[in-house]
């Protein structure tokens, strides 16, 4: 039996998913040979540490550790602080400096631990470094969550695919945009009305900007940039229009013609944009759903389709790059 | 000169090696041959467009000889266009001249726009329309679809292209 010790930082959505996850699955995760650990969990107002592993009952009911933590210390010193093999990295995104998640990424590389996140922000502002300190300190990154949720694509590529020649991706990356959209065009909504609706849902953020806008689909058009092509693309490298200009009309007319509208990235292009995609596409998925077509020279083109977001959604993409880490052969832990 | 024809075969094995022997005969030099399998009339026939180049004082021969056949001659002449797309324009599209914009299409000789549909749910309302270009090769769709880019760069249009229009 494998012992993982893990360190949880950030204790948001996501964070409790991981958890919950890490419970449910504790099982089947001990059949794989793995004795998941959660050592410490972070968060602003402190860490929680038990070296022989938190109970996740514990803080099942908790929203945050403020009066929970038994540490004062957070970030970077918690990372270095406690004794563990792998950081599940889960702070807020931010495309601009990457911080805090950028900080807790690279102390935890270079402390030896590997590194599992779903925070695109880090990897959009410094891909290439990461993976290069990553590689010095003999570790790894796996970072599957920060692109398609549950949707497995890089895994894919990576293991599935390994062989062929990627020539591009294209997709849907945002499911706030897809459920906008989709009601617009179902119910003819205006945008504004389908994005309140989406709002009220728990769908939308308050401030919509970052997913309607499509800055969170180009960061996933960076990311798959740097990683599956080699690019060293920035944000600012992508050429970006959302969707708040569309209208039912439009959608409507669109129909008519046998096309949908939707929110559309792609790489290599480094492109966002609504763009007419055919009713009977692969990539005419509705709702929340995220979808990505890969081209590749060898098996055609292949199209995956998942939930985008989500607590349990993405904690289960984490847990799966967890178990990926330690099955895979190129690493002895 | 540069012309097209559109054929209906029937669907059966060697009439399409059939249907392009005239034009080796009359000393056409074909450019291209589309063949549509999956959009069958409904009497059965296979649609097939062919865009050649030849002396036209050929062509009259080359009908002829397909007709002897039994291949149908839909139409022959000189539309060049067997490319076509699908655009949709968002924004103040009639006022800000919408005939300009058609035209900057048209004018190009190699590319026209051949079947529009508007939207307009108010006055003060961003409008919607729905273009179909069809142009002389795929080159020229690429470039037609820059110059609608163009377009609607200067006129604050949202210019919707479709997803087969690139290469990915
Ligand atoms: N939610 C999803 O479905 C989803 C899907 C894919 C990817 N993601 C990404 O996953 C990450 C987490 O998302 P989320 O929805 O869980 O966000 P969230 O609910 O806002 O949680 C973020 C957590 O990070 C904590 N935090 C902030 N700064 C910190 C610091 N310096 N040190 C330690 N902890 C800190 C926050 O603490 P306080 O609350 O006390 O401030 C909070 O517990 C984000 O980067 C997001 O973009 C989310």
């Amino acid at each position: 039996m494998k012992e993982v010790r893990i360190s949880l930082v950030g204790f948001g959505v996501v964070g409790h998913g991981v958890l919950e996850v890490v419970r449910r699955k504790w099982e089947a995760l001990r059949s794989l040979g793995l004795d998941m650990k959660v050592v410490s969990v972070s968060d602003i107002n402190g860490t929680l540490f038990d070296e022989t592993g938190i109970d996740p009952q514990r803080l099942h009911a908790a929203k945050t550790l403020e009066g929970i933590a038994n540490l004062d210390i957070i970030g970077k010193e918690a990372i270095q602080e406690v004794d563990s093999d792998l950081v599940v990295e889960v702070t807020p995104t931010n495309i601009v400096h990457g911080q805090p998640g950028l900080g807790h990424i690279e102390e935890a590389l270079s402390s030896g631990k590997h590194v599992v996140t779903s925070n695109k922000g880090p990897l959009v502002v410094a891909f290439n470094h990461l993976r290069g300190v990553a590689q010095e300190n003999g570790v790894m990154l796996k970072y599957e969550a920060t692109v398609g949720g549950t949707m497995p694509l890089i895994s894919l590529i990576e293991k599935n695919l390994v062989g062929n020649e990627i020539l591009g991706i294209r997709g849907i990356f945002n499911g706030t945009c897809n459920y906008i959209l989709t009601r617009m065009m179902e119910e003819k909504y205006t945008y504004s009305y389908a994005l309140t609706e989406a709002q009220d849902l728990g769908i939308a953020e308050a401030d919509p900007a970052y997913d309607v806008d499509g800055i969170d689909t180009a960061g996933k058009v960076v990311i798959l940039a740097n990683s599956i092509f080699g690019m060293s693309a920035r944000y600012e490298d992508v050429s970006v229009t959302g969707i708040r200009d569309i209208t039912p009309e439009a959608l409507n007319l669109a129909w008519e013609r046998g096309y949908h509208i939707k929110l559309i990235g792609e790489v290599p292009s480094l492109t966002v944009k609504p763009m007419l995609v055919p009713r009977r596409s692969p990539l005419a998925v509705g709702g929340t759903l995220n979808v990505a077509s890969i081209e590749t020279d060898l098996s055609g083109t292949i199209t995956v389709t998942g939930l985008g977001a989500g607590s349990i959604e993405t904690a289960s993409a984490i847990v799966s790059d967890i178990v990926s880490i330690y099955t895979s052969r190129q690493v002895d832990g | 000169m540069r012309l097209s024809m559109d054929l209906e075969l029937q669907d059966i094995p060697g009439q399409l090696m059939q249907s392009l022997e005239p034009f080796k005969k009359y000393k056409g030099n074909i450019i291209s041959v589309v063949h549509h399998r999956d959009r069958k009339t409904p009497r059965g026939t296979v649609p097939v467009q062919i865009v050649f180049e030849i002396d036209p004082s050929n062509i009259e021969n080359i009908k002829r000889h397909l007709e002897e056949n039994g291949i149908v001659v839909v139409r022959a002449g000189e539309d060049r266009f067997i490319e076509e797309i699908s655009v949709l324009l968002i924004g103040h599209v009639l006022h800000s001249d919408l005939g300009d914009t058609i035209n900057r299409i048209d004018s190009t000789g190699f590319a026209e726009v051949e079947d529009l549909s508007l939207r307009m749910p108010g006055i003060e309302e961003p409008s919607s329309a729905y273009l179909r270009i069809r142009a002389t090769g795929k080159e020229e769709i690429g470039k037609s679809l820059s110059i609608l880019r163009h377009v609607g760069a200067e006129k604050d249009l949202l210019v919707i292209e479709p997803i087969e229009a690139e290469k990915i």
